[in-house]
């Protein structure tokens, strides 16, 4: 039995840092300081998988076979596209981008059906940011809109941005406001000083009426009418936002997922921009699956863009809604997928699952999923922060380094797309 | 017949994301992506009890589901992520690259 101190957990973008696992027969047994979820990721994850290393066509087959086959396909495939790389370390997404660029292929990552709109707005207008250790330290007002984090990110609250004390808020919640902008009632509406509950469907114009009135400008209730919200509950919102020491926007999905989608995280960019007129005010989008936030800045400083790339031509083109997952399966394209450490069959839309069921795909993952079952090619591999190192990005872009807390007979997502690139290389000259 | 359009919001919950991790095949994940919650006037609106089974209709496709009782504003309906929601989502994503998987219409039809 041996203990880890200071663990990692990679499941939501709160990446916490504190967990104190325990290990017994090369098991893990308890992971201490963890959520719900978080000891759900471990403990999962922290157990001998029953697996083959590799399936082709369902049948167990040597991690030589799988590697040669997979690059096989990919170097015969017209329109290949890798997709998912949100469960693995920052070192496995870079050879994926690698290998997107040897093969002219296209690649997109869970962000597009998750902050993709949030990625379109700050490559827009710019981010206006800060650490959550500055949240925790200096915020006074947290507004969190069309988020949940009680149920998504769970320790989001008392680490961070409500109960947490920090250096110039010494009296926690008590020196915080908080508002909460949900089209229901969650369970984090009981941390709330404030909740607003727009109709669904209503956060641009509402985020719009509200740069409006932070700016000065005369709205008229009129503009409202149909939006659930009352223009005094807005004014008084506006009023805080202006007059607090250092506010925070927490934005998540309820504005990237919903009607407006770029439009609505622009509108919410754009305010906290209008804010910082007035006071310090930053947003933060509430990153969701593992490193999601780190496949971002991968492919951004590989090719300029952080989900939905094509190098088709050569050099890498962004163009969400045409080189986006959903849409390429939607419109019936792509001829072999590669999925590294997501399950796009059973989250993606019943049309984009059609087209994953017309074509091979290649699947990396830690366990079974819908997509690795399906997969032509399947490969069992070890879980990042838990059987091997390897780097992953809290959602206000922090790197971390995971350490490897178990050993494990499967290979990392890392060295299979590496040996699979090289494999790819040799068949190319 | 009452009108059995509603809106409807999917999103995370505690068992959808710990379900993730002990297994999508186990009674808990299962469960918690083909719950339906409802408001409880909206329930009575329909003739619906409390863990009846009830199909949901879109354009794009349909599953059926468990209803249950929870604090909604009438006329919204709230299913957790999973492959039961994602039926019913269509693809078009307005050159965004995300399908509208919040707020879009349903219909409910009672199974007998």
């Amino acid at each position: 039995m041996y203990q880890v101190e200071n663990a990692i957990c990679a499941f939501c973008g709160c990446v916490c840092d504190d967990i104190i696992v325990t290990v017994e027969d090369d098991r893990i047994t308890q992971a201490r300081n963890a959520c719900l979820i978080g000891k759900a990721w471990f403990l999962g994850h922290g157990q001998p998988q029953d697996l083959p290393v590799v399936r082709i066509g369902g049948q167990a087959a040597s991690l030589e076979d799988g590697i040669d086959e997979a690059a096989r396909l990919l170097v015969q495939a017209r329109y290949p596209i890798i997709y998912g790389l949100s469960s693995t370390s920052c070192e496995a997404q870079r050879q994926a981008v690698a290998l997107a660029d040897m093969l002219r292929a296209n690649i997109d990552c869970c962000t597009s059906v998750c902050h993709g709109p949030s990625g379109m707005a700050l490559q827009g207008i710019g981010e206006p940011t800060c650490t959550l250790g500055e949240v925790k330290n200096r915020a006074d007002l947290i507004v969190y809109w069309g988020s949940n984090p009680a149920e998504s990110h769970p320790r989001h609250m008392t680490r961070y941005a409500v109960t947490a004390k920090g250096m110039f808020i010494p009296n926690g919640r008590k020196g915080r406001t908080i508002v909460l902008v949900d089209v229901r009632p969650t369970p984090s509406s009981r941390a709330a000083d404030i909740l607003i509950t727009p109709r669904p469907g209503k956060d641009f114009e509402l985020l719009w009426a509200l740069r409006g009135l932070v700016m000065g400008q005369k709205i008229e209730a009129s503009a409202l009418e149909g939006s659930g919200v009352s223009l005094e509950q807005l004014s008084d919102l506006a009023g805080r936002m202006k007059a607090c020491r250092f506010g925070v926007l927490f934005i998540g999905q309820g504005l990237t997922q919903t009607r407006g989608k770029h439009m609505n995280t622009a509108a919410a960019f754009l305010l906290v921009r209008d804010i910082n007129r007035f006071t310090k005010f930053a947003l933060i989008p509430m990153r969701g699956h593992g490193n999601v936030t780190g496949v971002d800045s991968v492919m951004a400083w590989q090719t300029g863009y952080p989900f939905g790339i094509n190098f088709g031509l050569g050099y890498p083109r962004f163009n969400p809604g045409e080189f986006t997952m959903v849409d390429m399966l939607s419109r019936g394209e792509a001829d072999v997928a590669l999925v590294v450490a997501s399950d796009p069959v059973a989250s993606l839309p019943g049309v984009a699952r059609k087209r994953l069921e017309e074509i091979p795909i290649i699947a990396l993952d830690t366990h079974e999923s819908e997509t690795s079952r399906m997969a032509y090619i399947s490969f069992t591999t070890a879980t990042a922060g838990i059987n091997v190192d390897g780097t992953v990005y809290r959602m206000d872009n922090i790197p971390l380094h995971m350490r490897k807390i178990l050993p494990s007979t499967f290979p990392s997502d890392q060295e299979v797309l590496s040996r699979i690139l090289t494999r790819v290389q040799e068949f190319k000259q | 017949m009452p009108e059995r359009k509603l809106i409807m919001i999917t999103g995370r919950s505690i068992c959808q994301g710990t379900g993730i991790s002990n297994g999508k095949d186990l009674e808990e994940y299962v469960s918690a992506t083909m719950t339906l919650e409802l408001n409880p006037l909206d329930l009575e609106r329909f003739g619906l009890q409390e863990g009846a089974s009830v199909r949901v209709k879109t354009v794009f496709g349909e599953a059926t589901v468990i209803c249950r009782s929870e604090k909604l504003p009438e006329g919204l309906a709230f299913m957790a992520f999973g492959p039961t929601v994602n039926r019913l989502v269509g693809g078009e994503t307005y050159a965004s690259g995300m399908p509208d998987t919040k707020g879009f219409e349903i219909e409910l039809e009672q199974l007998d």
